[in-house]
This record gives C-alpha cells, structure tokens and sequence, in this order.
C-alpha cells in the first residue's frame, strides 16, 4: 500500500504554524538557556507572533478574494474569509493577553516564560478550530486548546484556588471532550464522514429514514460545544474556574475559547448540519433562553467581579448564540461582529481588573472598586466605558454587537427570543451600572493608587478605542463581518 | 426646504461644548461660563430654525431640512433628520431647558463634569427629537439614559443609588420591547420590498402594509417604551423616586423634557406607523390616561414633599397630553403638543422654585414649610403664576392647551373627556391645597427669615412667566406653525381611525 501525503496549502495553515512554532521556539531556548530567557523576549516573541499572524492574514484575505476559499490536507482545513478574520481577531487576544501577562508576571515575579508558551500553544489550538473542516480536526484544535489552558488556569502555584479551579475544569472538559468525540463517531456512523462538507453534501442529497443517530450525534455535539462556550447548563465550571485562574488567563479564556468554539459551531451547526435547522433550533432555543436568563440573574448576587465577568460573559455567550440560532448569512455575521468586538474589550476589562486586583491578585470584590474613578478618573472611566459597552449602551461596540444578533433572530422569525434575550439584557444592566456606581462613590477617597505599567495601559487603551471609534461608526466592522460571511451558508 | 447644516448644528453644537467644558476642568468656574455660552448658542440656533422653519412644507407633506446619508449599509444605520411643526416646538423646549436649567439650578459640585453631562443630554435629546430614522431614534432615545444616570447617581439625594438604578432599569426594559418592535416592522418592510437593503428610514417604513393583529402588537411594543418614558399609568413607579433624589437641575431635564419624549414618540412613532391599531387601542390607552390623571391628581394631594408633589402633578399633565394625543382629532392632538411645550415650561417653573427654597431650606418636605408667603411674597407671586398656569386659569398658557384637548376628544371620544375633565378641578384642589400650607399661615422659626427671590433667580424666571402669558393669551404663532404637521399626520392615520 502507498501512502498518499495529501497536498498541503502552507498559506493556508501559516497562523497555526507561527504560533506553535513559536511557542516550540520559546521552549527550545528555555530548555538552552536553563530557565534563563528573559521575560521581555517572551513577550516580544508572543507580540511578534500575533503580529506576523495578522500580517499573514492580510494576505491570505487577498489570496481568498483572487481565487476564492479553498480546502487543503484532504480537506480537512479551510481557508476563507471567515477563518481569516476569526483568526486575525485570536491573533490580537494573544497579543493583548500577552502584554497584560507580562505586567503581570513582574508583579507576582513569576517566569512568564512557561506563561507565553502555553499561551501560544492553546491558541493555537483557537486558531485550528477556526480553520477545522472535519469533526476529527475540530477535536483536535479543542484539545489543543484545552490542555493549554488547563495548565495556565493552573499557573498561579501560589494559590490553592488556582489548582482547585484547573483540576474541576480538566475533570469536566474531559467529560466534554469525550462526548463531543463520541457525538463525532455517532454523526459518522448516521452520515459516513466525518468531514464537514461530506455530511453536508451527503444529509442534503439523501433522505435519512431513521435519523435518530444523527439527532444523537448532533445532540452530543451541541453539549460538548455547550460546555465549552459555558451555555446553561453546561456552565456550572465557569465561575469558579474564571475565579480561581490567574486574572491574564481568565481574559485569554474569555476571548480566544469564545472566538475559536462559535466559529467552530458556526462551521457544525450551519455549513454541516444546516439541512437540519429545524431539528436543532428548537433545543438551542432552550438553550439560549436559559443562558441568557441565567447568566443575567446569576450575576446579580457576586460580589466577586470575577464570578460577576463570568456570569456576565455566559449571558454574552447566550446572545452570540442567538446569531447562531438564526441561521442564516444574516445571523452567521452578527455572530462574527459579537465575537470580533467582544474580544478586545472583554481582554481589556480583564486587563483592568487584574491591575485592581494586586499582588497576589487576590482583591477582586467590588468594595476594591468603591471610588476608583475619583481617584484614578482615566483607569475608572475606562472601565467604565468597557462596562457600558457590555451592557449594550449605544455608541459602543456593545450596542452594534447585540443589535446585530437581534436583527438577524427578528429576521429569522424569532421575535419572543429576541425580547427574551433583551430583557435579560435589562437585568445584566443591573450589575454592571452597580459596579459602575461604585467606581463613582465617594467612599475610600484615601485608598492607594494603582500603578498602570506602560503595556497593560497600552492594551486597556486599545480597548476602549476600539469600543468607542466602531461604536460610533460601525461601518467597516460591519461590511467585514458580512464580507467574511457572504459564502459561509451552502 | 432648508439645509440641513442646521438641524446637524443643533446636535453638535451641544457636544462641543461639552467637550469644551471637560477640557477647561483646571480653571474654577470655567466649565460653568462655557456651558451657559453653548445653551445661548443653542437657544439662537433654536429660533433661528423656528424663524426659518416653512410651514408651507407640511402641506406638501414633506418634512423641512432633510437629509439622509446611510452610515452602514449591513445594520440599515443611517444619519436622517427631518423637521416639522411638532418637533420644532420640542427643538425650541430642549434649547430652552436646558439654559433655564443652567442659570438657574447651578450645582457647584464636580461643576465640569455636571455641564457636560447636561450638554450630551441636550444634544441626545435634540437628536431624539431631530430623527427621522427609528433606529437613529432609537440610539439618541437610549442615550439619553446615560447623562441621566451619571447626574442622578453622582448629584441625586441621599437614595440616588437606588433612584438611578431603578431609572435605568426601567426605561432600558421598556426600550427592549421598542428596539425589538422597531426590528420587526423593518424585516416585515424588507420582506415586503424583496431585494431593497434594510432600512429604518420613517418615511419608507410608514408605508409597511401590515394586518391588524401585526399592527396592534406593534403599537403595543412602541407604547411599552413610550409609556416608561412619559410615563403613562401603571408605568409610572419609576419616576417619583426619580425626580425627588435627582438634582434639580436633572429633574427639570425629566419631567419638563425627556418626560415629552415618551408622548412625542407616541405620537410620531406609535400612532403615525400603526394607524391599523388605532381604533383597537385608543380606548385602552385613552382609559389608562385618564386613570393616570384621577390617580396622579389624588396622590398629588396625599404626597409629602414637593418634588413628589409635580411628580405625580406631572403625572395627571402627561394624562392630558396623552389622552389629545390619542383623540384622533386634530384639535386635540394640536392641544397635545402645545400642551407638551407648556407642560414643560411650567415645570421648568415649579422645579427652579422649589430648588431655590430647598437651597433655602434644606428640605422639601410639606410640613417644614408654614406662611412663606410673608418673607418671601415675590417668590410666592412667582408660584402662584406658574400653579394657576398648571391649574388652566383662563389667560394663562396651561389654559389653551387643555381647552383644545378636551374639546378635540370630545368631538370624538366624549365620555373619556368628560372624565377628564373632572381632572381640571381635581389640579385645581391639589395645586391650591398645597399652595396654602406651604404659602399661607403665619411663618414661623426658620420660615419666618427664609430670604426672598433674589435678581437674579427672578430673572431666571422671567422666560417661564413670560412664555405662559403669551402663551395664553396670543398662541397663534405657534398654533400656526402645529397645526399643519399635526393635520398632516392626523389625515394620514385618520382612514383607519374614528370619524372626525
């Protein structure tokens, strides 16, 4: 027997190769220098990495527009313009946590290193799964990136919750992992493939007379998907792993897990099982109601902000999959806009709050916050600003975000959704206008200033920046989103 | 049909100086001199428009000063303002609120940051008032809740927290069934029109064919936001908690301006694009309006402080108005808007008064106050012009405009004027009754050496008295510069309404 290497567009899989060559760089020269690299390379190996990614988006963006998306490696990955923006958006999380996480290992003098290098390597695992066209590949992006992150969850030794948090995670993302391998081979099974576009082409030329593998295997996707992007109820993990892991690596988690996982269930649930959309949307409006309701309601009784941004973003999680339950191009861009304006300002608040939080980084109740804003009125306005965003307050990205998902679920017929998802919107306002209130009060007028080092200010800055400059004119963030999107639905 | 650079002028002009005023934080009194300059700037600009402003348009059934430039094809945002009869008076209001406001309920504390507050909301609330697009309404319409936040959660009584909050949450909730309503009826028009980019414009959604079911469900979702704004009973336990912990200068804001934005938006939005509804849903809101009237006049009489006081006052007007709003008659929706103007003029009135003797006083508590009347008789004289303006004495401004509404809802909803009605004499006993224990008596202890009105408050006071005699008295200007738009929009929903 002859084994057929299959042709490999290397254009194609570069983003991945950066990052995880980079990432095996840094460890080749921590293993060379004993332990000795100095934490500034690491960050600027990280930020050069991202950098170099995004560089290389640009021209696989230009690749796609001359000669269309393409497959490669038997076409398990795909390039288009979809992966690339998704990709670009993970590029820039890593960069942004990079720098948050430099700041932040001088604080705690801990060697960043191992930090960078995980960091590289879980995303590119986002980054796979992003591009993955074959449910074996999208396993494989979901463990890279799991097993990253477990680890950095992990990575503050110091504090026992730290450990506490990663063990409940990897206990629970095993059991994750392992259904959605098992729905993999149920869907294999029902359609002969495992590869997107075989299920897609072979579910919409034939009719199937007992489906009920299928509909397991779906089910079992879903789960496994759900657990990831922390969906009620497959959230219960979420909260204390978001509390317990070290505040750069909660931003990280928030940012590139959501970006890589939605693309990921975008490309299962619309390009693959799209001829299925009435037997799933029914249980992802189930699904969306309860993530929506739960993660808004939840979130009023934290004191912790941490478990509060948790919650939070499980309630962002419920509104990103409204674009999905939509289903259509429409809805396939709202979920990309969610994502792409999310990112940046959910990795900034993250940033501030790890700035707040102090050597040890342990103060994260919201008494910390009494009063930051008259103290510090350019760090309080900033998380103020990142708060209202959000919430949704019009002139922030926040507002397009929502706007957008809920545009598309009004289109697709789903108007008791949309107001559901709204209203619980009116009750995450709640928690985020009480912290915001308490940056403003006037008690501990006295207590000490935080010092912003250069980078974390940098990354907050960007934040806010890009919250406010595409909230006012969302315009070019929106024909991006519809551009990466127009071929997306067969 | 004018340029628009005025109406974008009207917006921006606000902004700058509230920028301006930020930016001048290092000189003491700085901000404060800057923000009196925009609102000057902004009150020309208002008449300049009212001066310009052709009403000869409205007849050809055309807005003045349009203008659209789509902003972002894929979310259908597009910069769109328009102007006619019934927004011009609320542009004008807005100018003049937020001057009065200025001038005269000065708040010292954090001053920079306060002005900016009250210039974005000056220039969300033009924007509001100005667009002729419902999603750009809808953004100006919930920006408007961030300044009112910030000002009353920083500058509001010793609740603020709890009054902001409950603000917020309320008006945000009736907002979501607004945005939702507002995205169906642009998806149903898309659908309709296969192949046209989605659009929010008002003059191309007003065209939307819908059934009857849709229509009322529709109206329904618009008059929820609406309703929290005005507000309108039963929706209405937000706003005495509200505008009694706001500062002064924020409960002006409130009731005498954002307070119209609920009514103007009923009126332009709620029954100018569902008139298919209007005969189902006039009797329900017309009977929740005129229940708002009876309830507010009799809490009115049982509240103990005064900013509770024009609250629920406030409550029984904004009956009025939406009871001609809802009439269906020409006169009584005229009646409405002039009402909506003079409303605000009043209370702009009441809450500058009552600021000056809770300054005074530390206190706006009823029963604190006894026979202010003889150590301060200019400031009682003040009063009673802007309370029997409130009360509707013939020869004052409040006069007019309710006599219009009733006898427009007469002609064609009578039993809920006559009900109405009743609301006339019941302003009268809470106005009066309240007036005597804070005016009357002999004073005594602190009430006897409280210190009249100084020049410089009754000068702040002397636009109101002035605006509601003339008002009163010769109305013809600006009922001429109404009627129009009004009968413009009351024949365009009239095919569907009752018989005029």
């Amino acid at each position: 027997m002859k084994l057929v290497i299959p042709s490999i567009h290397y254009l194609a899989i570069l983003p991945i190769l950066i990052f995880f060559g980079v990432a095996l760089a840094l460890v080749l020269a921590s293993a060379l220098a004993r332990g000795k690299v100095p934490l500034a390379v690491a960050t600027s190996s990280v930020v050069l990495a991202g950098v170099a990614t995004i560089v290389v988006t640009y021209f696989q963006w230009r690749c796609v527009s001359r000669s269309g998306a393409s497959t490669t490696i038997a076409h398990a990955i795909v390039l288009d313009d979809f992966s690339i923006v998704a990709s670009a958006v993970i590029a820039l999380s890593v960069i942004m946590t990079a720098l948050v996480a430099h700041d932040w290992a001088v604080r705690e003098r801990v060697s960043g290193v191992e930090f960078h290098i995980l960091a590289l390597a879980a995303s590119s695992g986002a980054l796979l799964m992003t591009q993955a066209n074959d449910l074996i590949v999208i396993f494989l992006g979901l463990e890279i990136l799991s097993i990253g992150l477990y680890v950095l969850v992990a990575f503050d030794r110091h504090r026992s919750k730290s450990s506490e948090a990663a063990l409940k995670y990897f206990l629970l993302g095993g059991f994750a992992s392992a259904i959605f391998i098992y729905g993999a081979a149920l869907v294999y099974g029902a359609t002969g493939s495992t590869n997107l576009t075989s299920i897609s082409y072979f579910l919409g030329s034939n009719v199937l007379l007992r489906p009920g593998l299928l509909y397991a295997g779906g089910a079992l996707l879903l789960v496994g998907f759900a657990f990831k992007i922390a969906a009620v109820p497959f959230h219960l993990w979420s909260p204390d792993v978001y509390e317990g892991a070290p505040t750069p690596v909660t931003g990280l988690m928030a940012s590139i897990v959501k970006v890589g996982a939605f693309a990921a269930l975008l490309r299962v649930l619309i390009s693959a099982l799209g001829t299925q959309l009435d037997t799933w949307r029914p249980i992802l409006w189930i699904l969306i109601v309860l993530t929506t309701v739960v993660g808004a309601s939840v979130a009023l009784v934290q004191r912790n902000v941490k478990r509060m941004l948790a919650y939070s973003s499980i309630n962002h999680a419920g509104f990103i999959l409204l674009g999905v339950w939509a289903g259509t191009i429409r809805g396939t861009a709202a979920t990309l806009f969610y994502v792409i304006t999310y990112a940046p300002i959910v990795v900034a608040t993250f940033a501030i709050v790890t700035l707040i939080g102090g050597v040890g980084d342990e103060h994260h109740s919201i008494e910390r916050y009494q009063g930051l804003a008259r103290r510090q009125p350019w760090l309080g306005g900033a998380l103020a600003i990142l708060l209202l965003s959000q919430l949704g307050a019009p002139l922030t990205t926040g507002f397009y975000a929502k706007f957008a998902v809920l545009a598309s679920v009004v289109d697709a017929g789903g108007g008791a959704l949309a107001l559901i998802a709204l209203i619980s919107a009116a009750i995450a306002a709640f928690f985020y206008l009480r912290w915001a209130m308490a940056l403003y009060s006037d008690d501990h007028l006295d207590a000490a200033r935080v010092r912003v080092p250069l980078a974390t200010g940098l990354v907050i800055g960007f934040g806010v920046a890009v919250t406010i400059v595409f909230g006012v004119w969302p315009g070019p963030l929106a024909t991006l989103a519809q551009h990466a999107t127009v071929l997306f639905t067969p | 049909m004018h340029s628009s650079i005025w109406l974008t002028l009207l917006i921006v002009v606000p902004i700058a100086g509230a920028l301006g005023a930020a930016l001048t934080q290092k000189v003491e009194g700085r901000a404060y001199v800057v923000a009196v300059a925009t609102s000057v700037v902004e009150m020309v600009l208002a008449l300049v428009v009212a001066c310009l402003y052709n009403d000869h348009i409205a007849k050809a059934q055309t807005f003045d000063f349009a203008t659209r430039h789509v902003l972002s094809a894929p979310f259908g945002l597009a910069y769109d303002v328009a102007l006619d009869g019934i927004s011009l008076l609320m542009v004008v209001l807005t100018a003049l609120v937020v001057l009065l406001s200025l001038l005269g309920a000065r708040d010292r504390r954090q001053e920079p940051a306060f002005v900016a507050w009250l210039l974005l909301l000056t220039s969300f609330t033009m924007g509001s008032f100005l667009s002729h697009d419902l999603l750009e309404f809808f953004i100006f319409f919930e920006l408007t809740l961030v300044p009112c936040y910030f000002v009353i959660s920083q500058w509001g009584g010793k609740e603020r927290s709890k009054a902001a909050l409950k603000f917020f949450i309320y008006t945000f909730t009736g907002s979501a069934f607004l945005l939702i309503g507002i995205l169906y009826l642009a998806f149903a028009h898309q659908h309709q029109y296969p192949g046209t980019a989605l659009t929010f414009s008002y003059s191309a959604l007003s065209g939307t064919a819908m059934s009857h079911g849709t229509a009322v469900w529709l109206f329904i979702a618009f008059a929820i936001a609406f309703a929290v704004k005005a507000p309108i009973w039963p929706l209405h336990t937000w706003s005495p908690i509200t505008y009694a912990e706001a500062p002064t200068a924020g409960s002006i804001e409130m009731s005498a301006l954002l307070a119209k934005l609920g009514t103007y938006g009923l009126l332009r939005f709620a029954v100018g694009l569902f008139p298919l509804a209007l005969p189902t849903m006039r009797p329900v809101i017309l009977t929740l309006a005129v229940i708002g009237i009876l309830y507010g006049s009799m809490v009115a009489c049982a509240t103990p402080d005064l900013k509770r006081f024009v609250a629920y006052s406030s409550l029984a007007q904004m009956g009025f108005i939406t009871v001609g709003v809802m009439s269906g008659s020409t006169i009584g929706t005229v009646g409405a808007v002039l009402l909506m103007f003079n409303h605000g003029v009043i209370t702009i009135g009441f809450f500058l008064i009552i600021g000056f003797i809770e300054q005074r006083r530390g206190s706006i508590l009823i029963r604190d106050f006894r026979g202010l009347q003889g150590p301060a008789p200019i400031m009682a004289a003040l009063f009673t012009v802007v309370m029997l303006a409130s009360i509707g004495l013939p020869g004052l401004s409040g006069f007019v405009s309710e006599y219009l509404i009733l006898i427009g809802t007469f002609a064609t909803h009578s039993w809920w004027a006559v009900v109405a009605t009743f609301g006339v004499v019941a302003a009268a006993v809470y106005l009066l009754w309240a007036y005597q224990r804070v005016f009357h008596g002999k004073a005594e202890g602190p009430n006897a050496t409280i210190a009249d009105a100084t020049p410089k408050e009754q000068w702040v006071l002397v636009p109101v008295v002035l605006l509601i005699v003339v008002l009163g008295v010769f109305p013809k200007p600006v009922l001429d510069r109404i009627t129009p738009s009004v009968h413009q929009l009351i024949e365009h929903v009239a095919p569907a309404g009752v018989n005029k």
